[in-house]
């Protein structure tokens, strides 16, 4: 099977790549963003979907700071 | 005898080699050695271990050596990490807390003062506490983190090793926190580079007291 794994920082933890970009973009125009977060995209094909979350808690993410989501795509 | 590791994309190993040099004997280990035979204290240096992929640390930590780092760490052993090592030693698990990208989102290269906050961890045994030390900063990722109320219990079983000093935390570090040690206060982490100030001709000499903490009662002369 083909996942997906997203990974974000937790909430409320600061994010300055994502602040910087939210501050970049009224400069383009763009006035009306906001909230801006900045995570990591992780494509891999696996044998056995059991082992993603062991996967994505002892190396992927790190649970004290992010949070993850598996995506299965096929 | 001190061990300094060395990971593929480790940088300041030779500055950790030579500041140990100046307080006793020490050698490099490379992160495949599986043993820490005749190692009486271990120093994880900075540097890009693994190109920093992922995050900085995250692959490191599964070294052939840190087996052996995790079961000395066990047994007591010394073990600091410096910048990119506290990274590893936090990442493992053998530290609290966690390293984010500097709050600023530029990587620092500066000269900081600390204070040494415990005195009861092995490297700043026989410092005082309130104690300055002058030494340098260089890293993009150095904001330390941890939940507050495991920064509570930090604080009072005396974890917390050294703060910046007062306006002076370069990165957004939860209460200004510099450097922390495990419980016992065997493995100790910091993200300043006290390799970097062992000699007057640098501007400081004030990182050389945590080596020369461990050399007087781990490392035999």
């Amino acid at each position: 099977m083909k996942a997906r794994v997203l990974i974000r920082p937790k909430e409320g933890i600061l994010d300055p790549q994502g602040k910087a970009v939210e501050r970049a973009l009224p400069a383009l125009g763009f006035d009306s963003v906001r909230d801006v977060r900045i995570g990591r995209l992780v494509e891999l094909e696996a044998d056995d979907a059991s082992h993603l979350s062991e996967l994505c808690e002892k190396l992927l993410a790190n649970p004290l700071i992010e949070d993850y989501e598996i995506q299965e795509i096929g | 005898m001190f061990g300094v590791l060395q990971f593929p994309g480790s940088c300041d190993e030779r500055d950790a080699l030579a500041a140990c040099e100046k307080v006793g004997e020490a050698r490099m280990i490379w992160h495949e050695d599986m043993s820490l035979d005749g190692i009486d204290a271990v120093v994880v240096p900075g540097g890009f271990s693994y190109g920093d992929y992922l995050r900085a640390g995250a692959i490191a930590r599964f070294a052939p050596v840190m087996d052996a780092v995790r079961e000395f760490a066990d047994g007591g052993g010394p073990v600091l990490g410096i910048c990119n090592g506290f990274q590893v030693l936090c990442e493992a698990g053998l530290l609290p807390g966690a390293l984010l990208p500097n709050d600023g989102l530029r990587f620092l290269c500066r000269q900081v003062d600390l204070e040494v906050v415990s005195p009861d961890s092995e490297w700043t045994k026989g410092m005082e506490v309130g104690q300055t030390l002058s030494v340098p900063v260089k890293h993009m990722s150095g904001r330390y983190f941890a939940p507050p109320a495991t920064l509570d219990e930090l604080e009072a079983r005396g974890q917390v090793v050294l703060r910046y000093a007062p306006g002076q935390n370069p990165n957004g570090s939860s209460r200004d926190i510099a450097g922390v040690a495990n419980e016992r206060g065997n493995v100790m982490g910091l993200m300043p580079h006290p390799e970097h100030a062992v000699d007057p001709l640098t501007g400081s000499d004030d990182g050389l007291k945590l080596f020369a903490a461990v050399a007087k009662s781990a490392v035999p002369a």
